[in-house]
């Protein structure tokens, strides 16, 4: 029997959870801490048992301070823990901005060298599920605009099970965007799949007529829109970000020197984004190699609305991707 | 079920009653003198553009950095404030890694990368130099979680001002620290001015350590210009923390003589009242003290100043030929060189 082949029926929160245990294990520094992660097994049933495995000094159920908690994450990492911090929401993150800009990302900088924070802060991020504009959030690229942290968006199982520890190897402050839509994500992951690099984009699907440059949430719409662009005609290529900082510029540059076209798909606004950001490193690294304007399909600058038919109306879809792909292909696919 | 916030002082036992001897005092006063004497040449040195940046000076409370951080072991870890000169000094950075921080040396203690507002120095867990008000308490307590939950009797000890008390980190950081027990001691250094506005033109409740006491912690009010009262009370404080009974929270009461930093007019405050305060120097009525009880002589002062003074002259010097950091390293220390820790 060929154990190396062996796989396992997971979804994507299981792959989170296992990747979590994993390190408790592994690693008796490591702990967790946020709102409802004990008793409750977390917002979205992440750490759901974990407190009855390792108890509740390991697993700590926070107040409702996410500065306290986040700040207190920054010292027990300076102080020789390796906390796994969860904010319930990306919304949330916004009442710790305090300790995540002006603390976890400067210290290092600040003391010359000397502190390190080796801190994990994971936290769901995306719309599409009703929630209306408190909590539909996309702000993963606006934390990449920070130097100092890391910025992960992990959109497979593979790596919502491999980044973790990697992340948490890292001596520096590393931010992990977990997509709403992507928990209940089901798939076949190697029973033995393990640590993945965290500075590294992926291509999904490979292709020579257009990059579908993406992350997170909206990489299973590029794949589905590539699939139906293929069945007319036009071979897309797919790339997966997984890191927005420090973002992978040379694969970003190498798929659009073969394919010449590139389509940005960012769940965040279009203003002063990650998308914007893609798009100008393009244009300063491979100006001569486009055959046609860089294209993003990005979400409506609106408060994201509660109603369904709205909501679906603001994000990036699969026709939207589809459209700005064939209006710089040209209409003979 | 108790009426109404009841304040709660950690006992003390007589034998724990500082006795004032003659090397005590004199490390007080050298101490408290240091701080001084290091103030006046930074603004000196602010005029003559040797420092830059924001400059916020200490002169006035050295009592409470001297008496606080006296009664800390030299492993136990201090978060401070952007007003951390004096407290840097009392923990034993040495003074010329300090002064040289301030030129934006690369001999200084965070390689000129900090300056006035940000010193660190891991040998002797330092942790800032917090120039975000009431933005290191998150960390004290998080230096404090870790402590306790790496089983060690270590205290974390954090300083801030009275104006970190309107900010809502205060408030989730003394529940945090008091519903886990963590052994964090809040030093509130109330010199009754947030930058300019007075703590009763801030607060709806100006008695400090009613809402310490409200989170369930001993929390009482001392002296802040007597560093006998100030580090009575700091041992008192730390040794309760140690013992694994949780927070506590002491309020310094205590002035700043000097402007909140070298672009303030000071329009929100009386000279009068400024001169009223000076009258409780606590370095001038510690010696006057001391000197009464026949612990120190004049010439036991001439010396200590004369040793600060060469110390301060060195430190200078240090600073001056410090070396820029290359212009090529600007970008280290974003991320760390390491790879692992």
């Amino acid at each position: 029997m060929n154990t190396a082949a062996k796989t396992i029926r997971i979804t994507y929160r299981e792959a989170i959870k296992q990747a979590i245990r994993e390190a408790m294990q592994r690693d008796p520094r490591v702990f967790v801490m946020g709102e409802d992660v004990g008793r409750y097994g977390g917002c979205y049933a992440v750490t759901m048992g974990l407190l009855e495995e390792f108890g509740p000094e390991r697993i700590r159920d926070t107040p409702l301070s996410e500065s306290a908690f986040v700040g207190a994450g920054i010292g027990a990492a300076m102080g020789g823990m390796r906390p796994i911090v969860e904010i319930m929401t990306v919304n949330f993150s916004l009442l710790a901005l305090d300790q995540i800009v002006n603390n976890a990302a400067t210290i290092l900088h600040m003391s010359g060298g000397q502190i390190n924070i080796p801190l994990v802060i994971r936290m769901t991020t995306g719309a599409g599920r009703q929630l209306a504009a408190q909590h539909s959030h996309s702000l993963e690229g606006w934390y990449s605009h920070i130097p100092g942290i890391r910025v992960l968006t992990p959109a497979t199982l593979e790596d919502a099970r491999g980044m973790l520890w990697t992340a948490l190897q890292c001596p520096d402050p590393v931010l992990i965007f977990e997509h709403g839509t992507l928990y209940n994500m089901e798939g076949d992951l190697a029973a033995d799949a393990g640590a993945i690099e965290i500075d590294k984009a992926a291509i999904r699907r490979s292709g020579k007529d257009a990059s579908l440059i993406t992350y997170g949430g909206t990489l299973h719409k590029a794949l589905k829109a590539a699939e139906e662009l293929s069945a007319a005609g036009i071979d897309a290529e797919v790339i997966d970000l997984r890191t927005l900082r420090p973002l992978d510029t040379a694969a970003i540059l190498d798929s659009v020197t073969r394919t010449h076209r590139a389509v940005i798909i960012d769940e965040g606004w279009r203003s002063g984004s990650i998308s914007a950001e893609i798009s100008a490193r393009i244009m300063e690294g491979a100006f001569y190699e486009l055959d046609a304007p860089v294209a993003r399909v990005c979400s409506a600058e609106v408060p994201m609305p509660y109603a369904k038919h709205l909501e679906d109306a603001a994000l990036p879809s699969v026709p939207a991707i589809i459209s700005a792909v064939r209006g710089m292909v040209g209409e003979n696919g | 079920m108790r009426e109404a916030t009841e304040i709660r002082m950690v006992p003390q036992a007589d034998a724990q009653r500082l006795k004032l001897d003659r090397d005590h005092a004199l490390t007080l006063l050298r101490e408290m003198l240091r701080i001084r004497r290091f103030e006046e040449k930074s603004a000196e040195l602010y005029s003559a553009a040797k420092i830059r940046g924001f400059l916020h000076l200490y002169i006035g409370e050295e009592a409470v950095a001297v008496g606080g951080v006296r009664a800390l072991n030299p492993d136990d870890a201090m978060v401070a404030t952007y007003r951390e000169h004096g407290h840097a000094l009392v923990r034993g950075i040495s003074t010329a890694s300090i002064m040289a921080e301030m030129f934006g040396k690369q001999e200084g203690c965070s390689r000129g990368r900090g300056g006035s507002m940000h010193i660190f120095d891991t040998a002797t867990r330092f942790y800032g130099g917090n120039a975000i008000v009431g933005g290191g308490l998150p960390i004290a307590v998080g230096l404090a979680l870790a402590e306790k939950m790496q089983g060690t009797s270590r205290v974390t000890a954090c300083f801030f001002g009275e104006g970190a008390v309107a900010e809502g980190e205060f408030h989730e950081c003394m529940n945090l620290a008091a519903l886990w027990k963590l052994p964090v001691v809040f030093f509130c250094e109330n010199n009754l001015y947030a930058m300019g506005t007075a703590l009763s033109r801030s607060e709806s409740e100006t008695d400090l350590t009613l809402k310490a006491a409200s989170y369930e912690m001993p929390a009482w009010p001392v002296d802040g210009m007597d560093v006998i009262a100030c580090e009575e009370a700091a041992r008192r404080a730390v040794l309760s923390v140690r013992s694994g009974e949780g927070p506590c929270f002491v309020e310094f009461r205590t002035y700043r003589f000097r402007a909140h930093s070298m672009y303030d007019p000071q329009l929100y405050r009386t000279k009068q009242e400024v001169e009223e305060w000076k009258k409780r120097d606590p370095i001038a009525t510690f010696q006057a003290r001391a000197r009464e009880a026949g612990l120190i002589s004049a010439e036991d002062v001439d010396a200590i100043d004369h040793e600060i003074s060469t110390e301060i002259s060195r430190a200078v010097e240090f600073a001056e030929a410090g070396a820029w950091e290359p212009e090529q390293d600007l970008t280290r220390f974003v991320y760390s060189e390491k790879a692992h820790l």
